[in-house]
């Protein structure tokens, strides 16, 4: 919403400098967002006067003036048709910025003459086009300052315009009027109310007005009337000049009287031009399939049940917010219809979205017009009309009545301490709403009609805190909820991510986070990309789908970083990924990506390509962090993006899957546009179960002093057998004795043939009661040979 | 004797390595040494010889002996000098490599603003980020005609034909967290929700994802003047000073009333930005008291609770504390930025300990 200094003070009484009016708008809730004061730029300039005007000895259109100036006289040469002697012109000095020619004067020397300055023209002070020469003013002394100048003689040029960003609760303040009022009720100057008076019609309206029936909740009241023999044309200076301030653009006196009825009383009008009216106009719901040329040209199709105007000719007008080409005025407009109606917010928000038109009257209807001004701004407007476009009123036509907007709520005067904390006088506050217009009837408060947002007690306070000013709120302690040392807060899950991102980053992972919705192509690798998971309204086709996994995220945010010569990453990051698009239909994932290698190259040829291992160490380590059990099973047969044979999933029973770690799939990193090989491991934190709370005890410690045994195996196996079967073979020998079954060896093929294996273990005994004798020993270690090859029928390597 | 003696020392003392001295131990004292056959030549003298040569000769031994074991060790000595000479290192050599990793500042910058809310009794909850529109607008005061729903530049999920049900949204703010929790955990309640939300917007200071944290205290008697007062607490204790100056502006957010804005005092100085001083206020985030529909949509009497709410961008936080200049910056996971902004995973932040370094 903008507007100037000048307008508003139409309205208000006041001394206020700008800077106090911004920051109490500002103050006010109505958020000053810019304010333009033109005589900021102009403050240099200042009047002077041509006392000689001779021909350049060079150059034919060029003069040498010379120029009384505030500094004494000064030789400025000229090139503009109309200096000569004796004119009043606006100096530029050397060192004065110009705004419309975008640069700081210097001393010039032009065709061999210096030039002190330059004589500007309206266009290059950015106060008007006029370009044609250079200004002449028509009074004005020698060394006066432009500005002053200015505002004696054409205050609209250096009249500051503010503008202000309207929350969507306060329509009444996208008229300057209520503007205003807000501002008198603070106290920063008075209110101007002048009365009116309707105008007598001098005869009957030849439009007459309906509404149907079924359309009387979104057109409750429509007014007009027709005024006969105007004469249309360009509005006077003062209404042109309101206009341009707040950037609209005069178009004639009858739109730019509608405009500023818009702007100065938030009361959208609308004008027909009557002899393009065919018949009556009749408020009705579209049937569906009609359509319109608005006044921006475009053409607009109405669904069944939006609201229109129509005449005997059809559609003229998208009730409330647009009216239609071929009836709007004209500068050969004789006859106008004007009309002021009220129309229901939510009926113009809805036909508005759907046909996507955006109009200042759209704006305001559908925020809240004031319905009781409805035939007071037809009244007021007839007469600018009649004022700026002679001509005579007819009768006016109505269908419908003013809405009922009655209502009144209790101000309880105490309720402003307890919900604001601010002790503020029942007598200030029933003030501060007499100001605003509500009328006190005891302690009930009546609410004004242009206050469509004011619906509850809660709303009284809300305006008396507001007045009041809640820069004046003083903070008071929030009491604790219990005394003492505060409990924790987290949750084990909240616990669990921590860890997590902690432990992950503690291995040398660099966390991201990227966006949750990614390109279709992206997530159909991951098992996404279908439609219950797509975005109505992308903003890009990059960003259509929610991710199904982080996977997808991760290796793009790494061919991003390969792209910039980062060839070798570790990246994780932790979030949400979609199964589908209902709500709760996502689960945390904790995923970690390595590509390439483990470093640079080195002295010590440490770097070296990482692999599957490297991932299920890494995930392993997570797991730990965040609780899940050591006992795991590790099954294949995992999704489609991981490498078929070197997968793992780490699982609880054949249904649980914790976690997820192996090679990607060359296919999907050369779709992702991935250089090199990747690892990576997902972690489903929600899958791992909650320890069982029993304190933080860890229970005691039992150790023996008694010599543990080492003992080392080797056996052969089948190339297909897993190392896991043989470990678990080994420990389940003699679960009481065997404390730990290590694999340090692994040897395919060569001696032992394509299709085999050895694997090496070594076990490690531990008694608790008495010192293993060799025979012992060798007892244990029978059992475990004949364990381990039964469980993978392979043999003990010779 | 004299002449021995001199003769073997110094024999000793020349002996240029073991073998030598061992050869030098033999010649004097070993079994056919030269002091050993001296040593038999005391059977054929007399007694009163016997006496005098005896002690000399077994002195004459054992020094011969001691100066073969300080030779020795004098031997080794050098031999090890020698070899750690040849063992020298250019330790200016580079390690192996070892990856740094590091969180990112949102996660390190929510974990902050979590330990200050525990402090106050703060709980933190979280909802789901694909959302139903009651939740995210209706129960918040937001009905289907409201502008306010224009405004928010909302992402919509698709919805298959047949399906009649207004289509959800991606959280245009963390707020309808308020009304699940309100529903699941009743009043008094204070809670926190940070998360990640949406908004159809992309430019120079807007990406369509972001981080809010939302606040809520439910209770009795808690006003507006409490909010100011947390939201000074907080301020105070994530920025790290001793001072602060909120100002509150009055506002409107459907879901609060009244509303108000809060600006915070602060300076621009050659592109750094100083919490509590200076002659500038900055716009830190929106607040007010819940507005009672909203509070009745959380299935809770709002003749008897009421309370303030709050909402802080926590990407905001983190580039004003951390003096990050580019908000689009943080979901490009660029590396050379993870690691310049992101932190050590031993940088828990504590209120004990401090927040930051």
């Amino acid at each position: 919403m903008k507007f100037t200094l000048s307008w508003l003070k139409d309205h208000l009484d006041t001394n206020a400098s700008v800077e106090e009016i911004t920051e109490t708008l500002t103050d006010l809730g109505l958020e000053v967002e810019e304010v333009v004061n033109p005589a900021d730029k102009l403050k240099t300039f200042t009047l002077a006067k041509i006392e000689e005007a001779e021909q350049h000895p060079d150059a034919d259109r060029l003069r040498v003036c010379k120029v009384s100036t505030d500094e004494g006289e000064k030789q400025i040469v000229c090139g503009a048709p109309n200096a000569r002697a004796g004119i009043t012109v606006v100096l530029a000095k050397p060192g004065d910025y110009v705004p419309g020619l975008d640069f700081t004067l210097s001393v010039g020397k032009i065709r061999g003459v210096e030039s002190h300055g330059m004589m500007a023209s309206w266009k290059e002070l950015e106060l008007g086009e006029d370009h044609d020469g250079i200004i002449e003013l028509p009074s004005g002394a020698v060394g006066d300052k432009l500005v002053d100048w200015l505002a004696e003689n054409d205050p609209a040029k250096v009249d500051p315009m503010i503008e202000i960003a309207i929350t969507p609760n306060r329509p009444d303040a996208l008229g300057v009027y209520g503007i205003a009022r807000d501002l008198a009720a603070r106290g920063l100057g008075t209110l101007k109310t002048t009365d009116y008076k309707p105008v007598e019609g001098q005869f009957a309206s030849p439009i007459k007005v309906t509404i149907d029936e079924d359309t009387l909740d979104g057109c409750p009241l429509f007014t007009g009337r027709v005024i006969r023999g105007v004469k249309n044309g360009p509005s006077p200076k003062w209404l042109q000049d309101r206009l341009t301030a707040i950037g609209l653009r005069p178009i004639s006196a009858l739109v730019d009287i509608t405009n500023f009825f818009t702007f100065d009383q938030n009361r959208p009008l609308h004008v027909f031009d009557v002899a393009k009216v065919a018949g009556d106009l009749r408020v009705h719901r579209a049937a569906g399939g009609e359509t319109l040329q608005g006044l921006d040209e475009k053409e607009y199709t109405f669904s069944a049940g939006q609201i229109v105007i129509s005449d005997d000719n059809g559609v003229e007008s998208i009730a409330g917010i647009m009216g239609g080409e071929e009836t709007g005025c004209t500068d050969e407009t004789v006859d106008v219809f004007l009309e002021s109606a009220f129309w229901d917010h939510v009926q113009i928000a809805t036909t508005g979205r759907a046909l996507k038109v955006n109009t200042d009257a759209r704006y305001r209807f559908e925020r809240g017009v004031d319905p009781e001004y409805t035939y007071e701004g037809l009244e007021r407007a007839t007469q600018m009309i009649l004022d700026l476009c002679g001509g005579e009123a007819s009768e006016v036509v109505a269908a419908g009545d003013v809405p009922s907007h009655a209502r009144a709520y209790k101000l309880n005067p105490e309720r402003v301490q307890s919900l604001v904390g601010m002790e503020i006088p029942e007598s200030e506050q029933r003030q501060t709403l007499t100001r605003l217009g509500f009328r006190l009837e005891g302690n009930l408060a009546h609410v004004p009609s242009w206050r469509p947002d004011v619906q509850g007690e809660a709303d009284l306070v809300e305006e008396v805190a507001r007045i009041a000013s809640l820069t004046k709120l003083q903070g008071k302690p929030l009491p604790r909820l219990t005394d003492g040392i505060p409990a924790a807060v987290m949750s084990p899950m909240q616990r669990r991510l921590q860890m997590a991102r902690r432990t992950t980053a503690a291995l040398g992972y660099n966390e991201v986070i990227s966006y949750t919705f990614i390109d279709q192509k992206a997530a159909a690798l991951f098992g996404g990309g279908d439609d219950a998971t797509m975005l109505a309204n992308p903003i890009s086709s990059e960003m259509s789908h929610l991710r199904p996994d982080l996977l997808p995220g991760l290796l793009q945010a790494a061919a991003r970083n390969q792209a910039r010569g980062q060839s070798d990453l570790a990246l994780f990051e932790v979030g949400p990924a979609f199964t589908g698009g209902e709500p709760g239909e996502e689960r945390i994932q904790i995923s970690g990506l390595l590509v390439n290698r483990n470093g640079p190259k080195d002295v010590h040829g440490a770097s070296r390509a990482m692999d599957v291992y490297d991932a299920k160490s890494d995930v392993e380590a997570v797991l730990a962090a965040i609780g899940a059990p050591a006992k795991v099973q590790i099954l294949r047969e995992g999704d489609a993006w991981w490498h078929p044979g070197r997968h793992g999933r780490i699982c609880l029973g054949p249904k649980k899957t914790l976690g997820v770690f192996g090679e990607l799939h060359p296919k999907v990193l050369s779709e992702l546009g991935i250089k090199g090989t990747a690892v990576a491991f997902t972690i489903y934190p929600e899958e791992i179960p909650l320890p069982r709370k029993s304190g933080a005890s860890r229970g005691a410690l039992a150790i023996s002093d008694l010599q543990a045994v080492e003992r080392d195996f080797a056996f052969v196996v089948d190339a297909g057998v897993e190392a896991l079967t043989l470990v678990n073979a080994a420990a389940g020998a003699d679960k009481a004795l065997i404390e730990d079954v290590r694999v340090f060896d692994e040897f395919i093929g060569g001696s032992l043939g394509e299709d085999k294996k050895s694997l090496a273990i070594t076990v490690r005994l531990q008694p608790k009661d008495k010192t293993l004798t060799e025979k012992d020993i060798e007892a244990v270690s029978d059992k475990i040979v004949a364990k381990v090859t039964k469980a993978t029928g392979g043999e003990l390597r010779g | 004797m004299d002449d021995l003696k001199a003769k073997y020392l110094a024999q000793i003392a020349d002996a240029q390595d073991e073998n030598a001295l061992e050869a030098v131990r033999l010649a004097a004292v070993g079994k056919k040494g030269e002091v050993a056959l001296k040593m038999r030549e005391l059977g054929k003298m007399t007694p009163e010889e016997r006496q005098v040569a005896g002690p000399a000769l077994n002195a004459l031994k054992d020094e011969i002996n001691t100066a073969l074991v300080a030779k020795k060790a004098a031997l080794a000595d050098a031999a090890l000098d020698e070899r750690l000479r040849s063992e020298w290192l250019d330790v200016t050599l580079p390690t192996r490599p070892r990856r740094a990793g590091t969180l990112h500042p949102i996660a390190q910058a929510s974990e902050e603003l979590t330990a200050i809310f525990a402090q106050l009794g703060f709980s933190v909850q979280e909802g789901p980020r694909v959302d139903t529109d009651w939740y995210n607008f209706d129960a918040l005061n937001i009905p289907g005609h409201h502008p306010a729903r224009a405004e928010m530049d909302t992402f919509y999920m698709h919805r298959a034909t047949g399906d009649d049900r207004p289509p959800h949204v991606l959280r245009t703010h963390t707020s309808p967290v308020q009304i699940r929790s309100m529903e699941k955990l009743g009043a008094p309640l204070r809670i926190i929700c940070p998360g990640g939300v949406y908004r159809a917007d992309y430019d120079q200071t807007h990406t369509p994802m972001f981080h809010q944290v939302e606040g809520l205290a439910l209770d009795k008697d808690i006003s507006m003047a409490n909010l100011k007062w947390v939201l000074e607490e907080f301020v105070k204790s994530f920025f790290e000073v001793d001072n602060v100056e909120l100002r509150f502006r009055a506002s409107h957010f459907p879901f609060t009333e009244p509303s108000a804005e809060v600006d915070i005092r602060c300076s621009w100085k050659d592109g750094t930005l100083k919490i509590g001083e200076g002659d500038d206020w900055m716009e830190i985030l929106g607040s007010g008291m819940v507005h009672p529909k909203v509070i009745a949509a959380g299935g809770i009497d709002p003749e008897v609770y009421q309370g303030f709410a709050f909402g802080i961008g926590i990407d905001r936080l983190a580039m004003l504390k951390y003096g990050i200049p580019d908000l689009r910056a943080f979901f490009e996971s660029d590396l050379r930025w993870l690691r310049h902004y992101g932190f050590q995973c031993l940088d828990v932040p504590t209120l004990h300990g401090g927040l930051s370094r």
